[in-house]
């Protein structure tokens, strides 16, 4: 059973986060790009005072400036993946082992609810994981280019993680339990975090155009989406193609 | 079917059902501990290496 799982979860994971990675090179990652010209010319111009044309430079880049280095927050910033196939390579990486995680999660939240999995049922609970995990979360914390102005980290990432966990419970409660009272409590649960607020920046400095950003909101929506949706459909697949021989052709409804 | 039998099938049903639960914790434990990793770990080198997934994926980055 262990050994089914974890294979399950690993090859809809691999193979669905390979899918993504190529997807965000020509999404969400030319976005990213895009921002880190102006967020890089927005410090240049705070260091320099003056900055007469924008320069193609990214911030991220190996070849930073002393300009750069010296602005008020670039201090030292560890190991970056130069841009071009390095920084390719770490993006494709982390994009599929969160892939793989995601899968692993959901298919131990669908084993332990008891549902039959089947592409159709983990398609749905894909669905509600998007709607848990983006979805809510983008309502308080919306997908930002690099540049834009945030309230501390580690209150944002308590607050994505306390809005994922109310939403999935609160979807659970609303779609899975017959009592009225469950259902008003899932509602209550997933409006929560919203009525609580996400933490928020004092000012907004984005230096992305306002066009760049609410695209990249907007792309990244549809990437988390379209992952969800995939890794739904490929777990339940996986896991059906690894059921052991002899319960095969026996059909549960 | 006998009293006997319907018993024991309950527990077949029981012992999978453990087994279930047991292989979907070590999955959960396994799943959590990647996403924290490539989504929210403070690691700089996790940090840079996971920088464009971060935002892409909405995770909370910077």
């Amino acid at each position: 059973m262990i050994q089914r799982v974890l294979k399950a979860g690993f090859l809809a994971g691999l193979v669905v986060g390979l899918a993504i990675a190529v997807l965000q090179q020509f999404t969400t990652s030319q976005l990213i790009l895009q921002g880190e010209v102006y967020e890089k010319a927005g410090h240049d111009h705070h260091a320099a005072g003056n900055s007469p044309a924008l320069p193609i430079v990214l911030v991220h880049g190996s070849g930073s400036s002393t300009a750069a280095a010296e602005s008020e927050e670039e201090e030292d910033e560890g190991w970056q993946p130069a841009n071009g196939w390095q920084r390719v390579t770490a993006t494709s990486v982390a994009t599929v082992a969160t892939s793989i995680g995601y899968g692993l999660i959901l298919i131990a939240v669908l084993l332990a609810a008891g549902v039959l999995i089947v592409p159709r049922t983990a398609l749905a609970w894909g669905i509600a994981a998007f709607a848990a995990t983006s979805l809510a979360p983008a309502l308080g914390l919306s997908p930002e280019l690099p540049g834009s102005a945030a309230a501390p980290l580690v209150a944002r990432q308590i607050w994505w993680v306390a809005t994922a966990l109310c939403t999935a419970g609160g979807i659970f409660l609303l779609a899975r339990i017959e009592y009225t009272t469950a259902k008003i409590v899932g509602l209550l649960l997933i409006l929560l975090p919203h009525l609580v607020g996400a933490p928020k920046a004092a000012t907004f400095k984005s230096t992305a155009p306002a066009e760049l950003a609410a695209q990249f909101a907007a792309t990244s929506l549809v990437v988390s989406a379209v992952l969800w949706m995939l890794l739904g459909l490929a777990v339940g697949y996986a896991w059906h193609r690894l059921e052991p021989r002899q319960n095969r052709g026996v059909v549960a409804t | 079917m006998n009293t006997h039998s319907v018993a024991l099938d309950t527990g077949i049903v029981s012992a999978t059902r453990t087994e279930a639960l047991k292989a979907a914790l070590i999955a959960a434990v396994l799943g959590i501990g990647l996403v924290f990793l490539t989504g929210f770990a403070h690691s700089l080198v996790l940090h840079n290496g996971a920088h464009d997934t971060r935002h892409a994926l909405s995770f909370p980055c910077h």
